[in-house]
């Protein structure tokens, strides 16, 4: 059903626009001087100032691999990361752990492990994934280069970048 | 012959050195402060970044310095931009446009005294009688630009912009011109040195009261005394000034098309209004001159009803300007013009951050129906004072 909607009686100040435009005024002039004298900040200025120290437990930066307490390496080439990762930036080159080695139960280390961080989304999905809790979403988020080369982040620098995690993970555990 | 050639000499000194030592450098600082105060209007920084580029020459740090080094790095970004000039425009108005929309604003600034003197010489390029009627007679040719561009552009917005650029100025160059007229009667003078003049006199035509003493000089013109400092009629006077003062500025804004009237550009409608085919230097003269129109619209307006170079409990008349005091003296009276410039570019760009854009109909009918109207009434109501005045 239509229905009039009943236009609003404006009074003679409201007619008059000059209420309405000294109070419009003036509180652009309060925002002007808050902001001029430093009374209120909003603006963060980033590279002097970061909010890194306020960055939440779950901040979901640059992706990483992980050793354990022992400085023995997590990933075991598995490659569930290198499927689930939906831009297909971790590509793995598996290697065989040979047969007199104290770990060969595992089979596989991962020879070259590689996440181009010019593909990668920052999902999370890789950590989620990893049976061995090798892969950790790290709160790096200013990664930078100046060749396509640099952003792609090798074993070495996902080492670097990752550091040590601890906490159990069966696979490594003799008895089990 | 040499007298005209020394006065040829001293007007194109004093014409250039108005134009690029004090105007242009103005203009880019206007553009700074834009950004700068509609930022913190809407609590943001703005530019704060660009300073003395040190990292260039190899060194660890740049200073920021505010950013006032700004406008230098959009002059550069301005210039080296691709000019590009589209297929389907017509060539020759295209290319006239702009200088069309910055010329004449510059050409009003010769009526303007900007300054008492330096060193004998009276600060205005061209003392001439027909004073005010020079600048709204050129101001006004500055729609030409707009309108120009928007026909040569050939393409609907533009057009558009420059439909309603001309319809807006017939609106307004009206309450305009009628607004000041009674200042013209109570000065008895177009000649805006005059009408300094009077004011250094009798008051700033704004100030309701004049308090003797801030002026040093007696109340009065050819030894007959025209104004009390505390009568009645001073007071009564105000108030019909007072209004014309509120008409003029307001039909300033819609005459140098800034915000609540920018009807011709109005962005958000008209994808760019009058310039949206323009790029590179003939964009920057479109902004620049609307920059420069609204710095001659408050040097206008400061001249007419802020006493313009004038400071109160400073001496108005330099008696020996040779001397060192002498020309100290003339430089605060063209700062004191400047800073009060200065002041009302902050009035402007502060309306421009906190109204929203008129509406076309709107527009039209606070010309035509309200300030027309106000302004001839005010024309008469100083009529009827002025006669009291002179008894």
């Amino acid at each position: 059903m239509p229905y009039t909607v009943s236009r609003p009686k404006l009074t003679f100040s409201e007619k008059a626009y000059f209420p309405a435009i000294f109070a419009g005024l003036g509180i652009t002039l309060r925002h002007f001087i808050n902001i001029l004298s430093g009374k209120k900040k909003v603006t963060m200025q980033y590279p002097e100032e970061k909010w890194d120290q306020n960055l939440p437990a779950h901040y979901r930066g640059a992706p990483t691999l992980v050793r354990d307490e022992h400085g023995r390496e997590r990933c075991v080439a598995c490659q569930l990361c290198e499927f689930i990762c939906p831009p297909r930036a971790i590509t793995i080159h598996p290697g065989e752990i040979p047969i007199e080695d104290r770990w060969r139960k595992v089979e596989k280390f991962p020879q070259e492990f590689q996440i181009d961080m010019i593909r990668c989304i920052y999902c999370g999905l890789c950590e989620e994934v990893c049976p061995e809790q090798a892969i950790f979403l790290r709160k790096d988020y200013a990664i930078t280069g100046l060749t396509r080369q640099e952003m792609v982040h090798d074993k070495k620098k996902l080492y670097e970048l990752g550091g040590v995690m601890t906490g159990l993970v069966h696979k490594w555990n003799d008895k089990k | 012959m040499t007298q005209v050639l020394l006065f040829a000499l001293i007007s194109l000194i004093k014409t250039l050195g108005l134009i690029f030592l004090i105007i242009l450098p103005m203009v880019s600082y206007t553009v700074y402060a834009e950004r700068r105060v509609s930022a913190m209007i809407q609590d943001r920084l703005g530019p704060n970044r660009v300073g003395i580029p040190l990292t260039l020459f190899g060194l660890q740090k740049d200073i920021p310095f505010f950013g006032l080094v700004q406008p230098v790095a959009d002059a550069v970004k301005l210039l080296l931009k691709e000019d590009f000039t589209p297929n389907h425009v017509n060539k020759f108005y295209y290319w006239l446009a702009p200088a069309c929309a910055m010329a004449p604003s510059m050409m009003a600034l010769a009526v303007i005294p900007f300054g008492s003197q330096l060193w004998g010489e009276p600060m205005v390029v061209a003392n001439v009688n027909i004073g005010v009627l020079w600048v709204f007679a050129v101001s006004s040719l500055g729609v030409y630009g707009i309108v120009l561009a928007g026909w040569s552009s050939n393409s609907k917005y533009p057009f558009l912009g420059g439909i309603r650029s001309t319809s807006q100025m017939i609106s307004y160059e009206l309450s305009l011109a009628l607004s000041v007229i009674p200042i013209f009667m109570i000065c008895g003078t177009l000649n805006l040195s005059e009408i300094v003049r009077y004011q250094t006199v009798h008051g700033w035509l704004i100030s309701p009261i004049w308090i003797k003493g801030i002026s040093l000089f007696p109340l009065s013109i050819n030894g007959q005394e025209i104004i009390h400092s505390f009568h009645i009629l001073k007071i009564i006077l105000w108030i019909p000034l007072f209004i014309s003062f509120i008409v003029f500025t307001i039909s300033m804004f819609a005459e140098t098309n800034r915000l609540p009237f920018d009807l011709p550009e109005a962005e958000t409608e008209l994808v760019g209004g009058y310039h949206t085919e323009y790029s590179s230097m003939k964009f920057a003269l479109f902004f620049l001159g609307e920059y420069a129109a609204m710095i001659v619209g408050s040097a206008v307006i400061v001249t007419l009803f802020f006493g313009a170079w004038h400071v109160p409990f400073l001496p108005t008349a330099i008696d020996d300007p040779y001397t060192f005091w002498g020309v100290i003296l003339g430089l605060i009276h063209i700062a004191a013009f400047f800073v009060k410039v200065a002041l009302l570019l902050l009035l402007f760009i502060w309306v421009r951050w906190t109204l929203p854009r008129f509406r076309y109909d709107q527009l039209m009918r606070l010309g035509w129906y309200f300030f027309i109207e106000i302004a001839l009434v005010n024309v008469f109501i100083v009529a009827v004072i002025l006669p009291f005045m002179r008894e």
